[in-house]
């Protein structure tokens, strides 16, 4: 694989760590007007991205068996994109449906996360061991492609915790942030299909 | 080699544990006579006498008191932010239906209670180890008229809407150890506490005065409710209104004379409390207003 696309993958691969820990930031005060900052609030929400994420990583490894490409791992950012978005646009009326159904805010707070967010984190789980695949290229060095791997997009998702919540949160509206993380995969996505494309032409 | 290693940042971290378990088994700090401290699903509670007052507050360095109770004389209120959110019963002198959002030591409910032995009083508590200390320490109790909810205050009041459970007198006194939760200063909160009132029903919150939100709170109440009326001291403000239309100073001061002998024994003035109520004004017209999508309180207030 050409170094420039080595690069696309780690980006894509820090990006989608980002994204994830920026949405669960988020998801905790979405659903704090219906569910309330309780412990077990965002205990719901970290078992549903956790369990999201975990899925994610073994469909994404299987998915990998398939001549996989940088072309396709921008459509699994893209994917996890598109699947935010009925958070923006439907998400209140689905938090409060949510909220009249189950009166166990506990319960209450797992269902209405899983709605929200398992999809979405689902497939952004996929991008890592996918990712791996791609960079892969030598049995003896794939401990050390993963690891630089884990790397980029653990530190991703550092820098999307701090970045949401110390700072995005004092600059914009909820759903303009969501906006923002989906515009940019979006816009990460479209780029490593150029760039896939370009190389493959070269 | 690799092997002496091993051993040596084993030693290592074994000293580290062994550290953490000694630091944490600190005995509690003896000058300010610690009764009790917790480590709650929520914050640290601190529980202490101090010059013949018996306190709760939250963490050991935090600056403010929760809440405090004189041993000698139990009635008397302590704290000015409690006598002034009591004062709102000169906006209503005979409340027959309370909700208090946020228990602490228990004080105002209990004075409610003694003031009117037969209401039914609703407290929406999130954190059960502040109930708990209530009781142990501050002569809390609850029963079937006094009823205490393991819930966070915003879902109470949405779960009552929902089961169109109505208000003439709800107290917001909600405080973490920074400051009044995210979620419960926004203009949807607030619609929320405007419904499950009663026609006539009054609102009373304890916020601070020197909050760097100060303003942006008048901004989200007064868009919710319109003009208010505020108490306020150098520490806190207390927000006043009542729904149907702000009442007259004078009919306030009527009331804040009939009830003068019955608060009395709680230490409470009209001469001086009504000194310190005023109408709300002087934030300017373009300050935001808290939304559930814009309400990075916290940070705003670490400004």
């Amino acid at each position: 694989m050409a170094q420039f696309n080595k690069v696309f993958v780690f980006t894509l691969a820090g990006w989608s760590g980002f994204f994830v820990m920026a949405v669960e930031l988020l998801s905790g005060r979405i659903l704090a007007p219906d569910f309330g900052n309780s412990i077990y609030v965002w205990g719901g929400v970290i078992t549903v991205f956790m369990l999201a994420l975990s899925v994610g990583y073994l469909i994404g490894g299987h998915l990998s068996l398939y001549s996989p490409t940088l072309r396709r791992l921008g459509y699994l950012l893209l994917a996890s994109a598109v699947a935010t978005l009925p958070v923006v646009f439907w998400g209140n009326s689905l938090l409060e449906s949510v909220f009249e159904q189950v009166h166990d805010p506990r319960y209450g707070s797992l269902l209405a996360s899983s709605v929200l967010f398992f999809l979405p984190m689902a497939i952004a789980g996929m991008v890592s061991p996918y990712a791996v695949r791609l960079l892969v290229t030598q049995l003896h060095a794939s401990g050390k492609s993963a690891g630089s791997l884990y790397f980029v997009s653990t530190l991703g998702s550092a820098v999307g915790t701090i970045s949401t919540s110390f700072y995005l949160v004092l600059l914009f509206e909820i759903n303009q942030i969501f906006m923002g993380l989906i515009v940019v995969s979006a816009l990460l996505s479209v780029a490593a299909v150029a760039v896939s494309k370009w190389s493959d032409e070269k | 080699m690799k092997n002496k290693l091993g051993w040596v940042f084993f030693a290592g971290a074994l000293l580290l544990v062994l550290a953490g378990a000694l630091l944490m088994n600190k005995r509690p700090s003896a000058e300010l006579n610690e009764l009790y401290s917790a480590k709650s699903l929520y914050r640290n509670i601190v529980v202490y006498e101090d010059k013949g007052l018996r306190c709760m507050k939250f963490g050991r360095h935090a600056v403010g008191r929760q809440s405090c109770m004189q041993l000698a004389k139990q009635d008397e209120l302590v704290f000015d932010c409690i006598k002034m959110m009591m004062a709102g019963l000169y906006f209503n002198p005979a409340p027959q239906r309370v909700l208090i959002i946020g228990l602490g030591g228990g004080t105002l409910p209990s004075v409610l209670r003694k003031l009117f032995p037969y209401i039914q009083i609703d407290v929406a508590e999130i954190d059960p180890a502040i109930t708990e200390m209530a009781k142990r320490f501050f002569y809390f109790s609850s029963d079937e008229r006094l009823r205490v909810f393991e819930q966070d205050g915003r879902v109470f009041v949405k779960r009552a809407l929902q089961q169109k459970i109505k208000y003439d007198f709800v107290v917001l006194d909600a405080f973490d150890h920074e400051y009044i939760p995210e979620h419960l200063l926004t203009k949807e909160f607030l619609q929320e506490v405007r419904d499950v009132l009663t026609r006539n029903g009054v609102f009373v919150a304890n916020t601070l005065s020197r909050s760097a939100l100060h303003n942006f709170e008048s901004a989200t109440y007064y868009s919710v409710f319109g003009n208010f009326y505020r108490m306020k001291n150098a520490d806190n403000r207390v927000i006043m209104l009542r729904m149907g239309g702000l009442p007259p100073m004078s009919e306030i001061a009527q009331n804040a004379t009939h009830l003068e002998a019955r608060l009395r024994p709680f230490a409470m003035s009209k001469e001086a409390l009504l000194p310190l109520l005023a109408i709300e004004s002087g934030w300017a017209p373009y300050t935001s207003v808290l939304t559930d999508q814009y309400s990075p309180s916290n940070l705003l207030n670490a400004q």
